[in-house]
């Protein structure tokens, strides 16, 4: 199976060309099924990859298949090449798998939208764009791929675009992404210039035979890192995610949560020889930087009202831990955490869209409650993702976190460790406050609240029980559970979201020797040279201990949550300050429309005035002397012998003129 | 050390052809009766055609192994003077002579000029077909003297185009568009003149104004180079345009007609960093090295300032002009990088440029003439009522934006590579441009497409038939190249090598190549096992 992994990206370059030729056609469903049927095929190409990887030697487990060469010029020769190995394939696994699912879930939330074709269209262009990213064999591959899920990220959250605001988000998206795509660049230029080729093998062999100097594996790692933090919403490019949201919800769960947001999570894990050549400073600002923007988005999470908006600010401080492993030297745990991130996010974003379907396009969880009643398939699902961020064993979310706090402590000391903690208990309690808002209390959503009354109620949900009006415009209504194939994805999630945790279990006593660091053996070849080491530290050796302190955390997370939001043991706090993102978002938006665009304008003006107003200036003070010569002329001045006459006099009179005044 | 290979020599001369073949479709037109105003455009397209395919004969049979000139024609014009038809086209010249032969016809059958009086078709084609074969000359030129005279015959042509045909202000960019090239070719001029009287007693024997001749042969002291090279680049930096001598390009570009707009931005810009390679780099790389910060900043400055300046535009047609300004910069960014990678992406990036924003000017073209204004804010919402329209702006777009897969992005990256070793913080800016880019596009496109379309806006006609199957040879190429730009890079890079070696070897230094580190694996069979697989996967 190795030598057709091209047909990973082929299946949904077919599904894209054959939607864009006969969308309409097909339109719907018929077009919901081809996008889905081609990232099926994409997955059982990869499973298919995957025991053949399994059948080989832990060393062999690396295949190159070039396609054709791409951009050959002198030394840079870069192929369209895809490198099949453990990282690479566990990508896809996970990649075409919740893909797949998330395309089911898509047929049935798109149902009616006079786009649906197009949807499709896109959500394929979004998976060839995505498998290409992981499946690169040099970084030109994986920065196609990631300048493609870019553009498809733009192109979906502005899909609905006749409104301004989902218009405004896709083009924000596009540009932060830019920002960091910078870094990605210039990453490339100084891996070509110092090693010859930006081929991952090539760039990861001289790292780790040490014929990189140190500072020039430093700016490699970290201009990476710039392109990572864009891509990944890391502080200070997180900004795109939250707003991103104004996407299709199928689009939040598999963009926005599960696979592209993980893309420079993944960068850092297959460059990982890179960066431990680095400087040793180079990974801690990594893990500060993941610890605070985890610490960060959990605090801003604490205070949103609309359900998409929680999970969008949970998925930049689950990513925070992502990058928090990285630069602890835990590749594996990152990769860990970065599949049951997906399976448990990738669930709940879908969980809010079930809800939002049923809710006939409400967003707003003051409007929410009691829902469980209605939508049982749905709230029992989303309680399952909802007990696996938490951190609650043995759901998938605990095992991948407690890996990730462990390397923390063992690695980069107790401070940091201590902020993966209390974001651990910040998660437990905005997940739990959602899950009540949610799916318990009363019913809200009979009740005909605007925004101000929404806002009391939430503070003293006793008034809930006025009269019960029309919601909206859509009179008397229900709130009803979503069709099959809505709910099929969900109930595959949450199984994958309960017992995911299996594929890298810890060496605790009660777990048998054959189940332990499953993922770690598989991915060795890949991190070896990075993978930090940390069997000797006594972080190790008391790991259950601390698997028990993060236990404790999660629950009192939630207990919290449930005194404070089931049984009012005390009033919310939820400062409009956390609401407002800590105002960061102002804050950019403010510069940007205020000394930005003023240094802007004053550039435009000073092309118009300065820069054009010498050029008309001299002219005018040329053609005065020109008009003055041209008496003495007889010739025809149409003629071009002519005007090459008064081509020469004029550069007479430039020297003239110009020596004088200058 | 003319082309080497007799083999891709033609009997039939083709690249005469090439310029003769719109002149006397402009002759015929001239000699029609003035009555007959629907056999204009019916010769125009026949004799454009014509030169298309010839070009597109041209490529299928140049050889991509040959270094040096093909096609080569050289025979005596003014002999007493030295000065002589001497044509030739190699891998520099060979898609830029490609791109003009097939953009003119595009622009003669699929744009309509708007004549009320139905007698301007006359000269409205005859004018266009003229610049069509000054703009072939100017590439094919390897002889000084005629290559001036081209590079000055494209102004006329283009002036009575603006002034004809253009918008309300036309009668001003026309007259200063011609102005201010007149007063760099002055420059260029007068170099030309010393160049080839220094050279006749420095290296060359006796008077001669072939390039060839001279680039090889000829020895100048430094100083003089230097004097010389500044005439000619100035020329050519007004023409590119390079910061601060741009300012006519935006007021060219929003009052030319569509056509002109097109050709303009297409090929015409493209003698500018054409020359600035063929002429400035081969005849005097001393100087032009010495220049190279000069030339790096003033780049870099264009694609910043340049970028800048078309974010804060109004009008949708001038904020694509200074786009141009953008991304011209990069090119001649890459040409003073010195690099194989660096020029190659230059002149990937003069044919890019020629397509992605010679299609952005015929979409803009398109919405003025549904709309008849070019104004941003009076569009709104135009995805909603023209989807096909709209992607097919929004596809071109990202084209110029340089997303990869598609055909900006080669040149673009290409450049950036090439010139991180050579000019490290030139790049480390100009990368940041690639992020203005973004800027100023999407927003454009936001405020044009996105939104709920108003009353003007609400009956905005979608894309139509002619007008798809114009834009379906500049969308083939945007999607093509960016996926495969191989046979485009394999014919460019052995004349972009052979240039470097000459600049080397005549500039008297040695330009930085990259670090080149040999896969060392600690586990040496890890390697082995890699190339059997290759090899294995390869059968």
């Amino acid at each position: 199976m190795l030598d057709v992994i091209w047909l990973i990206p082929a299946f949904p370059l077919v599904g894209f060309l054959l939607i864009l030729v006969f969308g309409r056609r097909l339109g719907e469903p018929g077009a919901g099924y081809l996008a889905a049927g081609a990232v099926l095929g994409s997955f059982v190409v990869s499973v298919g990859a995957y025991f053949d990887l399994l059948s080989r030697d832990a060393e062999e487990r690396s295949h190159i298949e070039t396609v054709f060469s791409w951009v050959p010029v002198s030394q840079l020769q870069v192929d369209m090449a895809f490198l099949a190995d453990p990282l690479s394939i566990t990508m896809c696994l996970f990649v075409t798998g919740i893909a797949f699912l998330i395309h089911l879930f898509a047929i049935g939330y798109m149902h009616g939208d006079p786009k649906f074709s197009k949807f499709f269209l896109y959500l394929n262009l979004f998976v060839l764009s995505m498998t290409l990213l992981v499946l690169g064999e040099n970084l030109l591959v994986t920065f196609l791929g990631w300048e493609g899920v870019g553009t498809c990220s733009y192109l979906l959250i502005s899909f609905w675009h006749t409104k301004d605001a989902n218009a405004s988000a896709g083009k924000k998206a596009f540009v932060t992404n830019r920002i960091g795509d910078w870094g990605f660049m210039l990453a490339m230029f100084l891996g070509f210039w110092a090693v010859g080729s930006v081929s991952y093998v090539a760039l990861n062999e001289a790292a780790e035979a040490g014929s990189l100097a140190t500072s020039t594996a430093t700016g490699i790692a970290l201009l990476l890192f710039v392109g990572a933090v864009g891509k990944s919403a890391q502080l200070p490019l997180y900004v795109w995610l939250p707003d991103a949201m104004a996407g299709p919800t199928p689009v939040s769960a598999l963009i926005h949560a599960a696979t592209m947001v993980t893309a420079g999570v993944f960068l850092m894990v297959r460059m990982n020889p890179m960066l431990t050549a680095a400087a040793d400073w180079a990974p801690t600002l990594i893990a500060w930087v993941g610890a605070i923007t985890a610490l960060f988005a959990a605090t801003i999470a604490l205070a949103q009202n609309d359900i998409k908006k929680v999970l969008a600010y949970s998925t930049v401080s689950q990513l925070g831990y992502m990058f928090l492993a990285v630069g602890s030297g835990a590749y594996v745990a990152a990769i860990f955490h970065m599949i049951t991130h997906a399976f448990f996010k990738a669930l709940m974003f879908l969980g809010s869209g079930s809800v939002i379907h049923g809710m006939h396009e409400e967003q707003d969880m003051r409007k929410m409650g009691a829902l469980r009643k209605f939508m049982p398939v749905t709230a029992a699902t989303f309680i399952i993702g909802w007990l696996a961020i938490a951190g609650v064993p043995p759901f998938a979310g605990f095992w991948s976190k407690d890996e990730i706090l462990l390397f923390t402590l063992a690695e980069r000391g107790v401070v940091l460790y201590v902020i993966g903690l209390v974001t651990a208990v910040l998660t437990a309690f905005y997940m739990t406050r959602q899950v009540l808002m949610v799916f318990f209390g009363d019913a809200k959503w009979g009740s005909h609240a605007n925004e101000a009354e929404a806002a009391q109620l939430e503070v003293t949900p006793d008034t809930a029980a006025d009269p019960p009006v029309t919601h909206g415009a859509h009179g008397e209504f229900k709130p009803h559970e979503s069709p099959p194939i809505m709910l099929v994805p969900l109930v595959v999630l949450a199984g994958l979201a309960m017992v995911g945790g299996v594929i890298q279990l810890p060496s605790f006593g009660f777990i048998p020797k054959s189940w332990q660091y499953r993922l770690e053996h598989w991915l060795e070849p890949v991190v070896e040279f990075g993978e930090a080491q940390i069997k000797d530290s006594s972080a190790y050796g008391n790991k259950e201990l601390l698997a028990l302190l993060a236990i404790a955390c999660a629950l009192a997370g939630i207990a919290a949550a449930v005194a404070i939001y089931s049984k009012k043991l005390r009033e919310p706090i939820e400062p409009e300050i956390l609401a407002e993102g800590w105002r960061y978002d102002w804050a950019i938006s403010a510069f940007m429309g205020g000394p930005g665009r003023k240094m802007f304008d004053a550039v435009a003006w000073f092309d118009k005035t300065i820069v054009d107003g010498a050029v008309n200036g001299s002219a005018r003070v040329v053609s005065g002397a020109a008009g003055q010569l041209r008496r003495g002329q007889t010739g025809n001045v149409r003629n071009y012998a002519g005007i090459l006459g008064v081509g020469v006099v004029l550069l007479l009179a430039w020297f003239v003129i110009g020596r004088g005044v200058l | 050390m003319l082309a080497a290979g007799s083999s891709s020599d033609l009997a039939f001369p083709i690249l005469s052809m090439l310029i003769l073949l719109p002149v006397a479709g402009a002759a015929l037109i001239v000699l029609l009766s003035k009555r007959r105003p629907e056999y204009m455009k019916l010769v125009a397209a026949i004799s454009s055609v014509a030169t298309a395919a010839m070009s597109v004969w041209l490529t299928v049979e140049f050889d991509r192994a040959d270094d040096g000139f093909q096609f080569v024609s050289k025979q005596p014009w003014i002999d007493q003077w030295g000065i002589g038809w001497h044509l030739g086209v190699d891998g520099i010249s060979l898609f830029l002579v490609l791109l003009t032969g097939v953009l003119f016809p595009l622009a003669i059958l699929g744009i309509d000029p708007h004549n009320d009086d139905p007698a301007q078709d006359k000269p409205y084609f005859a004018w266009l077909l003229l610049l069509e074969a000054g703009v072939m000359g100017a590439f094919l030129s390897l002889d000084l003297f005629l290559f001036f005279v081209f590079f000055e015959i494209v102004l006329v042509p283009m002036y009575f185009l603006i002034g004809g045909w253009g918008y309300e202000r036309r009668e001003y960019a026309a007259t200063k568009f011609f102005l201010y090239t007149m007063v760099g070719s002055a420059f260029m001029f007068v170099s030309i003149m010393a160049t080839v009287f220094i050279a006749s007693r420095n290296g060359v024997n006796g008077i001669t104004f072939d390039l060839v001749e001279i680039a090889e042969n000829a020895s100048f002291a430094t100083s003089t180079g230097r004097w010389l090279f500044f005439g000619f680049a100035i020329a050519f930096a007004v023409k590119v345009p390079v910061f601060p001598l741009h300012t006519w390009l935006p007021d060219a570009h929003t009052q030319a007609p569509t056509a002109g707009s097109v050709v303009l931005a297409g090929v015409m810009l493209k003698l500018g960093t054409y020359g600035l390679l063929r002429f400035g780099l081969y005849l005097f790389p001393e100087a032009a090295h010495w220049s190279r910060s000069l030339w790096l900043t003033l780049a870099v400055i264009g694609i910043t300032y340049g970028a800048i300046a078309a974010t804060m535009q109004k009008d949708l047609k001038r904020l694509v002009a200074y786009s141009s300004v953008a991304h011209l910069g990069f090119i001649v960014l890459g040409t003073f990088a010195f690099t194989s990678e660096a020029i190659t992406g230059s002149v990937m990036q003069m044919v890019n440029h020629g397509v992605s924003t010679g299609a952005l000017f015929l979409l803009v073209g398109m919405i003025y003439e549904r709309r008849h204004t070019r104004q941003i804010s009076e569009l709104k919402g135009l995805q909603a009522v023209a989807p096909i329209f709209a992607a097919a702006f929004l596809l071109v777009t990202l084209s110029s934006i340089g997303v990869p897969g598609l055909n900006g992005f080669v040149g673009e990256f290409l450049i950036l590579i090439g010139s991180f070793g050579t000019a490290r913080w030139w790049v480390v800016i100009a990368a940041a441009g690639v992020i203005l880019a973004a800027l100023y596009l999407l927003w454009a496109y936001q405020r044009v497409f996105h939104g709920e379309p108003d009353e003007a806006n609400k009956t905005f006609p979608e894309l139509k038939l002619k007008e798809a199957l114009v834009l379906l040879p500049f969308i083939g190429v945007i999607v093509f190249t960016g996926i495969y730009p191989k046979p485009m890079l394999e014919r460019i890079e052995p004349a972009v090598d052979r240039l470097i070696a000459h600049v080397e070897d005549r500039g008297g230094f040695e330009i930085d190549r990259p670090t080149v580190i040999e896969h060392e694996s600690p586990a040496g069979e890890d390697d082995e096992a890699h190339d059997a697989e290759t090899a294995e996967a390869g059968e």
